[in-house]
């Protein structure tokens, strides 16, 4: 078996808000069709370093960084990147689910309809599609044109996976995408990271150690902007190799 | 002995601050009372003169008649006219007032930096503090003669210029409480739009104006009521002239003007001449009252869509 591809990597990236210095020299590289999980105390900047990955973080007043990341080995804070483009290979789930207020089915097109698709029958075949591998078909094929905002929030949060897949994206990050959920959904959305990954590239912060012990290929523990020990998920939480890492999987801080 | 004393002491500034608190709360009901006091006066003489009103002219003459000629020898008492006066320059000011507006609030809520935002909007406000008599001359010296030098057939007092300067008039009162109802929409919702690869553009306009349409209904039907209610501006700018008509080149009247041009005039106390302002005017506040009460309505039931 060869290697796998790394999808995704940075190299000597550092981030700033205006004066404060939230990630330093960050190299990192992420196995593709693997899950990645980010750890770390609040304010570390493990959500920081996801939302540079796709970008989300340009519209932030005094945010820049510097270095580089790659997306396929291309670096996608080039000036020649579109940023809409970038959002569209690399979907994201966030921490509260924000379906938009419109029906199921108009959520879950939404990504397509921007494009341009205009074709009923396309969207339809996208949507059950989307919502099939989102786990959430069978509960809501019978109410598509009801509005997304009565849906429970663990299947709220799966429609807007559902959202992010429809536009065919090949990474997923996620930020905390259970933390506002009961252990029912949670163990919902874990089953579909499992999933989730034959196909996609995954990227996901929590808070949550048994969550990224349980989900998780890689994990990368994120400390005062460092990023201080990327290793093996099993490895990491069997033999971690930094003291610091030690004392926050052992819960002495954090 | 010693605590006898102390609690007398206390007891006796326990009562100077209840004798306080009693005042003030008397105060505060008072001026509470006077306001809906004189809210009911209005409504009550606007009632009881249009009630005398209507004694001598019927309700359906009042709303069926195509003329309003109350002070010529040949009375008609047609509203129509009047109110297709004030329906037509509302209309324009809107059509001026809503694009330009809900652009502004989408421009300073979606592009431009906060500071910047923070030093254009309260100057944006400024313009509804310019006087209105400032408006109306400036429509009838500077819009008007502009309009003619391509509008061949536009007269000097006419709906139309009237309209488009009332329309920048509410340009603030549009852009400022839809800016406001923009911003309410949940941050998330703006991030879940551009993490699904949306532009700018296609934020604003799908998800961002969609999410705050109640609140931008709500900015425009308040806008409504404040052009239906505008008095100096098309008093000063549109011409006197009662006429049932929606062709906007022509002198209009509408119903605040002509409330102007009676109280102005000699019309004795107690004629029916002088009562027509009633009816106008009741006329006037049952529009006022439906729409600020449909705003109200809206802004309830759309409230709490989010939580």
């Amino acid at each position: 078996m060869t290697k796998k591809h790394s999808k995704l990597e940075a190299i000597n990236l550092d981030a700033y808000y205006g004066d404060f210095h939230a990630l330093k020299g960050i190299n990192i590289a992420m196995e593709e069709k693997a899950v990645t999980a980010f750890i770390g105390p609040s304010g570390c900047g493990k959500s920081t370093f996801l939302r540079t990955l796709n970008r989300m973080n340009d519209y932030i007043d005094g945010f820049r960084i510097e270095g580089q990341v790659l997306l396929d080995g291309r670096d996608i804070y080039a000036a020649d990147v579109r940023v809409d483009e970038l959002r569209k290979e690399v979907g994201m789930v966030f921490q509260k689910p924000n379906p938009f207020p419109k029906s199921i089915f108009e959520n879950v097109v939404y990504g397509l309809k921007i494009q341009g698709i205009k074709d009923k029958n396309v969207l339809q075949e996208a949507c059950e599609k989307s919502l099939q591998h989102a786990a959430l078909w069978n509960e809501v094929k019978d109410k598509l044109d009801k509005s997304a905002l009565a849906l429970s929030g663990g299947q709220q949060q799966r429609l807007c996976i559902a959202r992010a897949l429809a536009i065919q994206p090949s990474v997923i990050l996620m930020d905390e995408p259970a933390s506002a959920l009961d252990p029912i959904s949670t163990a919902k959305i874990e089953d579909l990271i499992h999933e989730l990954k034959k196909d996609y590239t995954i990227v996901i912060v929590t808070h949550n150690m048994q969550q990224a012990g349980r989900v998780s290929d890689h994990t990368a523990f994120f400390y005062m902007g460092e990023l201080v020990e990327y290793s093996k998920t099993k490895t990491m939480f069997t033999s971690p190799k930094d003291t610091r890492t030690q004392n926050y999987i052992t819960g002495r801080f954090g | 002995m010693a605590f006898g004393n102390k609690s007398y002491t206390c007891a006796s500034i326990h009562n100077t601050l209840r004798v306080q608190e009693k005042i003030i709360e008397g105060l505060l009901w008072l001026s509470a009372a006077i306001t809906i006091l004189i809210t009911v006066s209005i409504i009550w003489v606007l009632l009881s003169e249009s009630v005398k009103f209507f004694g001598e002219v019927s309700i359906l003459r009042f709303l069926t008649e195509k003329e309003w000629t109350p002070l010529f020898a040949d009375k008609k008492f047609g509203i129509l006219p009047l109110v297709a006066g004030t329906f037509l320059t509302t209309a324009i000011a809107i059509a001026v007032a809503l694009p330009i507006g809900l652009t502004i609030a989408i421009y300073l809520n979606e592009y431009a930096h906060a500071r910047f935002k923070t030093f254009v909007k309260p100057l944006l406000e400024v313009l509804a503090t310019i006087p209105t008599v400032v408006y109306g001359f400036f429509a009838l010296t500077v819009v008007t003669p502009f309009l003619q030098s391509f509008i061949p057939g536009l007269a000097g007092f006419n709906a139309l210029s009237a309209g488009i300067v009332m329309g920048i008039m509410i340009i603030p009162m549009i852009s400022s409480l839809s800016e406001d109802a923009i911003s309410a929409v949940p941050r998330s919702l703006r991030e879940a739009a551009y993490g699904m690869g949306s532009t700018r553009l296609q934020t604003a306009f799908g998800v961002m104006v969609p999410a705050a349409s109640s609140g931008i209904l709500v900015s425009v039907i308040l806008a409504i009521s404040r052009a239906v209610g505008e008095t100096m501006i098309v008093a000063i700018a549109a011409g006197q002239q009662p006429r049932l008509t929606l062709n906007p080149l022509v002198p209009i009247e509408t119903i605040t003007t002509y409330i102007v041009q009676v109280s102005l005039g000699d019309v004795p106390h107690g004629s029916l001449e002088y009562r027509t302002i009633f009816a106008a005017g009741m006329t006037l506040f049952l529009f006022t009252f439906l729409l600020n009460n449909l705003s109200f309505w809206i802004k309830k039931k759309y409230q709490e869509k989010y939580d």
